[in-house]
């Protein structure tokens, strides 16, 4: 690979919609798996008939964060799912407090 | 993971579900929590099986009871894992020391997988540090990146290999950008998987970042509060002239209305004023000083009635 090359992405949260073969393929998890998210409202479908779903940029990093609470710390989903909304809490607390504390 | 030597399998996984609660990389803050997590992950590995604990405690004789257990360093920043968690399914992600106990018997089947068998590639993923600037800017960094390749015998191996990426202007903290392609080789005829970069920010001498917001503190003299006055001010962007109103005081949060990260919409930055007082290391300055209490007859505790 020439180190001369400059790669280009693009921003996941704003640019980017997956099928649920993406999302899978990204989480290394199988596209059941991926449903039982959905219907555990941790991610939100875009379109009607399950053969058409896509999901949103955001939902990648909340499939990865589940996927790794669930193998690492054996969390069930429903647990993974309320830790997710407290991280996400917390983390904006966390940042809340830098900024009082400048 | 501070045991005693003769812990019990009950023992063990209590300990390591403490630690792993506590370092796990999605829940912790602490900036070695990736590798603390991986070390207490690898010594269960151990300690959970009895067969690995016995081969473990034969090799290693001279450990003493409490003695931690330690990963090479260096294996916790730019490492990409795989979509298997931060454990990584069948040892990708342990150390070397790990693997020459344990060896990697999880990949040598790979190699024997025919010229018919197609699949795509696995989709890696990595944590990236830059600077704010960068996000306001774009800006091209080389990334290095460790990550386990599989060699022409089929064995896992470290390979360090660097990037040129173009951070899109406008990115904010904890986005990630997807590189197409640059993930694992598909099998046969399958894609390449991709890379999938997420974006955090160095820490910043002057500001804090919330979205595409800054905030950031200004130090200002009494009377540049009290009078009203243009001062500079700092934007990622260069200086900028900031007019203060009469009556300021500090704490005051001014509002630089789109001068934050560009976007849509551009984000803002907070000022925050702090007022400092001029050091009273002349007799000049003693002599105003003394003027001021005389005249002004101010009490700043006034609100708490003392």
């Amino acid at each position: 690979m020439s180190k001369q090359t400059v790669l280009t992405g693009i921003i996941v949260e704003e640019n980017s919609i997956f099928t649920l073969a993406e999302l899978s393929r990204a989480s290394g998890k199988p596209a059941e798996w991926i449903l039982t998210l959905v219907e555990e409202g941790i991610i939100e479908p875009v379109g009607d008939d399950q053969s058409h779903w896509q999901f949103r940029g955001h939902c990648l990093r909340r499939v990865c964060i589940v996927q790794r609470l669930e193998s690492d710390l054996g969390l069930n989903l429903a647990g993974a799912a309320l830790a997710l909304e407290l991280l996400e809490e917390v983390e904006a607390l966390r940042n809340r407090i830098a900024i009082l504390e400048q | 993971m501070g045991l005693a030597r003769d812990a019990s399998q009950d023992d063990i996984k209590r300990a390591h579900r403490k630690l792993a609660r506590k370092y796990h990389p999605d829940v912790s803050k602490e900036p070695d929590a990736e590798a603390k997590f991986k070390e207490a992950s690898e010594a269960y590995e151990v300690l959970k099986d009895p067969e690995k604990r016995a081969a473990y405690d034969r090799i290693d004789p001279n450990l003493k009871a409490g003695q931690e257990f330690h990963p090479p360093p260096n294996w916790d920043s730019g490492f990409e894992f795989r979509g298997g968690g931060f454990t990584g399914a069948g040892g990708s992600g342990f150390s070397d020391f790990f693997e020459e106990l344990f060896g990697q018997q999880g990949f040598r089947g790979h190699a024997t997988y025919g010229a018919q068998f197609n699949a795509p590639g696995q989709d890696h993923h990595a944590k990236v540090l830059v600077d704010l600037e960068d996000a306001f800017h774009g800006a091209t960094r080389s990334i290095n990146l460790q990550s386990p390749e599989l060699d022409e015998q089929g064995q896992m191996r470290i390979t360090q290999h660097t990037l040129n990426v173009k951070i899109p202007k406008g990115i904010k903290e904890g986005q990630q950008i997807r590189l197409k392609g640059q993930g694992t080789p598909g099998m046969g005829q399958g894609m390449k998987g991709d890379l999938y970069l997420e974006i955090h920010f160095n820490p910043h001498s002057i500001y804090r970042v919330e979205g595409r917001d800054l905030h950031m503190q200004l130090p200002v003299a009494p009377w540049e509060v009290a009078l009203g006055a243009t001062v500079k001010t700092l934007t990622p962007d260069g200086t900028l002239d900031l007019k203060i109103p009469a009556g300021a005081n500090s704490g005051s949060k001014l509002r630089l209305k789109g001068r934050g990260i560009p976007g849509k919409p551009t984000g803002d930055i907070y000022v925050t004023l702090s007022v400092v007082a001029p050091p009273a290391n002349s007799e000049q300055a003693k002599a105003l000083y003394k003027e001021m209490a005389s005249t002004l007859a101010f009490n700043p505790r006034a609100k708490m009635g003392v």
